[in-house]
């Protein structure tokens, strides 16, 4: 870092380029950030106005945004990673699917507890994130068919481990997956006028932490900037020396880390598990991190934003079951339509910055 | 002088073997006679076919072959649109469950209405054939433009069909589970009187018409050219966007016939459960057959081999009772083997391996 600070300097005019373009990157990733920040916003501004009766109109709706998404978010952050180094990984719902079920299958049949557990699912994300990124950054696969067979190979092992949908039943675990924080001072009225304070999840928190840590890590640390190098151009971050192969091997096994607490969590908020479970999950990440301003071609990416976009998503499909509660296709679709929508946005913004 | 000649002999075999295994169709080819000897292993009479009778008394073709050929219509039909786009935009389209989806909903919507046990068809069959093949042309023109127009990754582009087309096809039905008459089921089925099963005479008139394209059109040249350099094919005066553009819309109209057959099976339709994991099937079939996944050349008949292939794996698991949910397991080590052979770093680390043991082979055999 302090030799390219010391290049920058010697070098007047090479720092006002450099300065012009990461102003324009960042204008770009602004912009989009903005854009999903309003949205949220607006449809929850628009909601608590219009649809009020239905539940948006309290405190703990906001509360529950967070409960329902906690895992998400997490599993979004390690896809943002991957992303932005200009990869991509869609076996993340595959994983969690894995881990929820072995995990239960350990908790109720094998004496597993709370720590054990933790450490299966994530050796699990471990495992598929260091097998897929050595399949991927030193033999050169494709990531995307890397991962579409990690997807159904997570699937497939669900249903060689358990067929049927199963629960947690060890009381520890379950005692622990319980427990809320109550909020002070914040709370509804019930119909009966009593007061009740607001509850989060411990899952939240660590999500939270997660987001900030991940920020951290892509801001301010070598490895988070050299992703953003090798996302933007590996040609020239292999001149700049950094190591490109070890770089993207590096980001799925934080992706795979990521998937394996994320995978947690939503074990820990669902206590259930089956073949069918958290399917599209990786599509929800996925669409969370474009919506949230992260580019597909990579480079450019910020995880406030996927935290913007999981919240966006979130509100969205709250509001299409509060509209539509008749018709099971609409959130779906929704979802699809969303991110449709991102996907031409970020296109038509990466070719007129060509031009 | 015998000894030479042995040699020689020896040699020749050796360059011939070499000639064959380096052959494009090499690996399906031997993939599917090694599925199929093991099936003649745990099933000593799997290879022989029976003319018997169904249960309304007419001639039927009866026999594991037979049933293998028969499924894997859908796969084949598949298989040709996505070799198209694979080679043209160098990626592959993981919408195709889910438009198969859409397409059994328009045709069982268009054929039932809104009646879930009609007792007449509402519109003639062609018909509904059509309006399928229309739908899964406007899919395949949604992803197409997507691609060719605004450069977005294929992948990726498809992946919101891929999660809105169960959906989609559920609306199109409107949420009923309708159940068409029995006269719909003639194309997923049998002919009365006829004892060849439909599907397959559907399949030969795909491939024929595949083969003419090819043969008398420059689709497949052009494909290549812009699979394998899209600037340079279009400084040649090619338009890449059309090419691909025009691929997404093939694969379109593949996924409609093969909607219209998977439909017509059963003659019922469940969107959230038609042709599951479908996709992987064919981007499977599509790397069996010795096409690179990369883009550029393709070889359209090894697609189709690898489509058989894969549907004879996929009926010898079930064969072995493996739970259907658990098939994806098998499908998914096996394409990762495959996809790993084919990249080049792999490829260079075996030659170099292959001529490393020659040259010490023969330092052997020199010092002996």
């Amino acid at each position: 870092m302090l030799n390219l600070n010391k290049t920058q300097s010697t070098d007047g005019i090479e720092v006002v380029q450099n300065k012009m373009r990461r102003k324009l990157a960042l204008t770009d990733t602004a912009f989009l950030l903005t854009i999903t920040i309003t949205l949220f916003v607006a449809i929850y501004a628009l909601s608590i106005v219009f649809l009020g009766d239905k539940g948006f109109n309290k405190i703990q709706m906001f509360f529950n945004l967070f409960n329902e998404n906690a895992a998400l978010m997490v599993i979004a952050c390690g896809l943002s990673i991957v992303m932005i180094t200009g990869s991509i990984d869609i076996s993340v719902g595959g994983s969690t699917a894995l881990i929820c079920t072995s995990c239960i299958v350990c908790l109720n049949n094998y004496g597993f507890n709370f720590t054990t557990s933790l450490m299966l699912a994530l050796a699990i994300g471990i495992v598929f994130g260091a097998f897929q990124g050595f399949l991927i950054a030193y033999l050169e696969m494709q990531p995307f068919i890397v991962t579409l067979a990690g997807m159904f190979l997570g699937r497939g092992l669900v249903a060689l481990i358990e067929v049927n949908q199963i629960q947690v039943s060890n009381p520890g675990f379950e005692k622990m997956s319980g427990a809320r924080i109550l909020i002070p001072f914040l709370g509804d009225y019930n119909k009966r006028g009593k007061f009740i304070q607001s509850k989060l999840e411990y899952g939240v928190i660590v999500a939270l932490l997660i987001v900030c840590i991940v920020y951290w890590v892509l801001k301010k640390t070598k490895i988070g900037r050299s992703f953003y190098a090798v996302g933007g151009n590996a040609q020239s971050a292999l001149m700049l020396g950094i190591n490109v192969k070890r770089t993207k091997f590096y980001a799925h096994l934080l992706c795979g880390l990521l998937a394996g607490i994320g995978g947690f969590l939503y074990l820990f908020h669902t206590r259930s598990g089956s073949v069918q479970q958290a399917t599209g999950l990786e599509m929800d990440a996925i669409a969370a991190s474009i919506i949230g301003g992260t580019l597909l071609t990579g480079g450019v990416g910020n995880i406030f934003g996927t935290l913007f976009g999981v919240l966006a998503s979130g509100i969205v499909l709250l509001v299409v079951t509060a509209i539509g509660s008749q018709d099971p296709w609409w959130s779906q679709i929704t979802r699809a339509g969303m991110l449709c929508f991102f996907i031409v946005l970020q296109s038509v913004i990466c070719s007129r910055k060509k031009k | 002088m015998s000894k030479n000649n042995n040699k020689q002999n020896t040699d020749r075999q050796a360059s011939l073997l070499k000639a064959c295994t380096r052959h494009r169709l090499f690996i399906p080819i031997a993939f599917l006679a090694f599925l199929l000897l093991i099936n003649v292993f745990i099933n000593p009479g799997f290879l022989s076919i029976s003319l018997g009778k169904d249960s309304g008394g007419n001639p039927v073709l009866i026999g594991n072959l037979i049933n293998i050929i028969n499924n894997a219509t859908e796969l084949v039909i598949l298989a040709i649109g996505m070799t198209l786009v694979t080679a043209s935009s160098r990626g592959q389209d993981i919408s195709v469950g889910a438009t198969v989806a859409i397409v059994g909903g328009v045709i069982m919507r268009v054929l039932c209405g809104s009646e879930t046990q009609p007792t007449q068809l509402h519109a003639s069959i062609i018909v509904a054939l059509l309006l399928g093949c229309l739908a899964g042309v406007a899919c395949g023109a949604f992803n197409g433009i997507l691609v060719s127009k605004f450069n977005i990754q294929p992948m990726v582009a498809t992946l919101i069909l891929f999660t809105a087309g169960r959906s989609i096809g559920s609306m199109a039905m409107g949420g009923l589970k309708p159940k068409a008459p029995s006269s719909f089921g003639y194309y997923g089925n049998f002919f009365p009187g006829f004892p060849i099963p439909t599907p397959i005479i559907i399949t030969i008139i795909v491939v024929a018409i595949t083969y003419l394209i090819l043969k008398k059109t420059n689709l497949g040249l052009y494909t290549k050219a812009v699979g394998i350099n899209d600037k340079s094919s279009s400084l040649n005066g090619l338009n890449p966007t059309l090419i691909k553009f025009l691929t997404f819309v093939i694969l379109g109209l593949c996924v409609g016939i093969a909607g219209f057959v998977q439909a017509s099976r059963v003659q019922t339709v469940n969107p959230y459960t038609i042709v599951p994991s479908i996709e992987m099937d064919v981007i499977l079939a599509v790397a069996l057959g010795g096409n690179s996944l990369g883009g550029g050349k393709f070889n359209m008949v090894g697609s189709i081999i690898g489509a058989y292939t894969i549907q004879t794996l996929t009926s010898m698991l079930t064969t072995l009772n493996v739970n259907t949910n658990a098939v994806p397991v098998f499908k998914a080590v096996i394409i990762i083997v495959l996809v790993a052979i084919q990249t080049p770093i792999v490829k260079s680390f075996f030659s170099n391996k292959v001529k490393i043991s020659k040259l010490t082979a023969s330092d052997g055999k020199e010092r002996v």
